[in-house]
């Protein structure tokens, strides 16, 4: 039976992964977009900025702005539960920048006026396969009842190297 | 005859106009970068820059599909904008984009859009996104968006 590991050596490792994962996107730097993690479960947060408004007149953040940020948690929590397992068994290679996956489509609900505040969003994979995975998304505000963007996307997978 | 003809002129101009200042009023779509190129009768014509900051794959280069998602829900907002009945308002109900290739790194990324239907309240537009291969667009997309009306007086 093997000594389980320090909590605090997990979760410096989950956290480097995440960090690395999260830093490597420009455009995730440029939206400032940040994440969560609490275990495996990632949120996305996308703190307010003016330049996020889309109508100045109600104001509201712009819908591609909700958009972006739906997709981008996407992606991110489709990259992170694929690396998971290689992760936690220490086979993550922390020089390289771990592969992508590409969108293929992705279908955006707005259900309502996204207000100039922080947001929050989780994506959950449905669906992940050797080659094509289907991730659903919401967002919410400040009530987490009163979610105001879903999104559906399909992904294709980046090639795994043990094939 | 030739007053109800300026008549005419003057209000689809004013329409051209207020479509363009719609556009350039909106914060995030000056932050990308966005440029509009033609504008009216429900066509619109918008183009962004390629940006480093905007990259969504670091090891190609490739522009993020969220900038690409804010490009063509601008364009299709823009499209509804123009459309002759001369909505005062739309805001996005949904739009799905279809990636059919990663955009160029480097080169411009531009959308047309056009509003192809429209009801009482909604109004229906489908768009394409182009880099400098005219042939083959980056990526294509539908949408619904409200249609608000001015109040009858």
């Amino acid at each position: 039976m093997r000594k389980p590991e320090p909590v605090q050596v997990i979760k410096t490792r989950r956290d480097a992964a995440l960090r690395r994962l999260v830093q490597s996107v420009p455009y995730i730097q440029y939206l400032g977009v940040q994440f969560d993690r609490r275990g495996d479960e990632l949120t996305a947060v996308l703190p307010y900025r003016e330049d996020l408004i889309g109508n100045p007149l109600l104001p509201a953040i712009h819908g591609g702005v909700t958009a972006a940020f739906l997709e981008i948690t996407s992606i991110i929590e489709l990259t992170w539960s694929s690396q998971w397992s290689d992760m936690e068994e220490g086979k993550l290679n922390g020089d390289t920048l771990p592969p992508m996956p590409k969108t293929i489509d992705f279908t955006v609900d707005y259900l309502r006026t996204g207000l100039p505040r922080d947001a929050y969003a989780r994506a959950r994979v449905n669906r992940s396969g050797r080659r094509y995975a289907s991730v659903h998304v919401e967002a919410w505000q400040d009530n987490h009842d009163r979610i105001f963007a879903q999104a559906t996307g399909h992904f294709l997978m980046p090639p795994r190297e043990d094939g | 005859m030739k007053a109800a003809t300026d008549v005419a002129m003057t209000s689809k101009t004013d329409r051209t106009k207020l479509a363009r200042q719609f556009i350039e009023a909106i914060p995030h779509s000056r932050a990308l970068g966005m440029e509009l190129e033609e504008i009216g009768e429900g066509i619109a014509i918008i183009s962004m820059p390629y940006d480093e900051r905007f990259v969504g794959n670091p090891s190609t280069g490739v522009i993020h599909g969220g900038a690409v998602s804010a490009l063509m829900d601008t364009c299709g907002g823009a499209a509804v904008m123009s459309h002759p009945d001369a909505p005062v308002g739309t805001a996005t109900i949904d739009l799905r984009i279809d990636y059919m290739r990663a955009a160029t790194p480097g080169q411009r990324i531009r959308a047309r859009a056009e509003c192809y239907h429209v009801t009482r309240a909604v109004a229906f537009v489908r768009a394409t996104a182009l880099d400098d291969d005219d042939d083959n667009p980056v990526a294509a997309a539908t949408g619904a968006f409200t249609f608000q009306r001015a109040k009858e007086a």
